[in-house]
């Protein structure tokens, strides 16, 4: 039981500390850089996507995370 | 020797550094400075068995897949500090940002090593140094340079290092939030670069992209201040900076 805990606390430890408090933005990025190399392999230029998108995703995530804070926490 | 790769690696390391240096006075003025600095040193010796351990290990790997790789993890990195930058610059202003950092002082040994101090101080360094570890190795293998990111990390814990020991008030005036946020954008910058080079796009003015990139990431965190201070704000108030809590 020791060594579970032990792997899912190192697990969660690496995914807070590459992915953080957003996964969506990771989720995102992984999409667009394929989303890219299907653009690239049709002839289409794509350097313009994966900018286009990681700004696109930052606001999303920034209005999520500000929504978020606002919402009032309910009393305990 | 590639100067952008020195350059963008010693301004990440120096946000780390910062926070380093923090936490080690913090140990040191509060604890043991003895605990404190041999803690520091033990952090540091991991952070350096780190770098070497995975740049050896980069470095029989063909150039285009540790691109894709480190292009995406840098990319989702950078991102995390940009988002961080622009919520806490709107709901903090761009004033210094500086932290104290608390240190319990309650059970400090009277006589004898004071193995609390040590582990916080270990502790802090080697998560700090593990932020590090990881921008030497990614810059420095995505750009095949890992020689000039060392230097630039090095560089970066020597100097600020030295001026934390000499004075920590020159450390605490940084401006780390719009340091965050510009690091930010620059290792977005990068990671979108080599992301994209990984999956064989070609930029439009070769590495001259780099430099649109990190206008156009920076202007955009700017831009993106004003909206966050909107939307941070009570409807019917829009005129007002949030509060630090809000952001949390």
């Amino acid at each position: 039981m020791i060594v579970v805990r032990w792997i899912r606390a190192f697990t969660r430890f690496w995914i807070d500390f590459i992915v953080g408090d957003d996964w969506t933005v990771a989720a995102t990025v992984l999409g667009a850089i394929l989303v890219t190399w299907g653009l690239v392999r049709s002839g289409i230029p794509a350097w313009w996507f994966l900018p286009t998108a990681v700004i696109g995703i930052t606001v999303v995530s920034l209005r999520r995370a500000t929504k978020e804070a606002r919402r009032p926490t309910p009393p305990r | 020797m590639n100067a952008t790769v020195a350059v963008t690696t010693f301004l990440a390391a120096g946000i780390e550094v910062i926070e380093m240096v923090a936490i080690v006075v913090a140990v040191g003025s509060t604890r043991s400075w003895r605990a404190a600095l041999v803690g520091a040193a033990g952090g540091l010796v991991v952070l350096t068995a780190l770098i070497t351990v995975l740049g050896t290990a980069l470095r029989d790997v063909p150039l285009q897949p540790i691109r894709l790789v480190v292009g995406a993890l840098l990319l989702v990195f950078g991102l995390q500090w940009l988002r961080k930058g622009v919520l806490r610059i709107a709901a903090q202003g761009w004033a210094i940002g500086q932290g104290e950092e608390h240190v319990d002082e309650s059970d400090v040994p009277p006589d004898g090593f004071d193995w609390t101090g040590f582990v916080l101080s270990f502790k802090g360094v080697t998560l700090e140094g593990l932020e590090i570890a990881i921008i030497v190795v990614a810059v420095g293998g995505a750009s095949g340079a890992i020689g000039s990111a060392i230097i630039g990390a090095a560089a970066a814990v020597i100097v600020l290092a030295a001026v934390g020991a000499a004075t920590y008030r020159l450390i605490a005036r940084i401006p780390r939030r719009a340091l965050q946020l510009f690091v930010g954008s620059l290792l977005s910058a990068f990671g979108t670069f080599w992301a994209a080079l990984g999956v064989g796009v070609r930029w439009p003015g070769g590495d001259l992209a780099l430099l649109y990139l990190v206008a156009l990431y920076a202007c955009t965190g700017v831009v993106l201040l004003h909206f966050v201070r909107r939307w941070q704000a009570p409807p019917g108030r829009h005129d007002r900076t949030a509060t630090s809590e809000e952001v949390r």
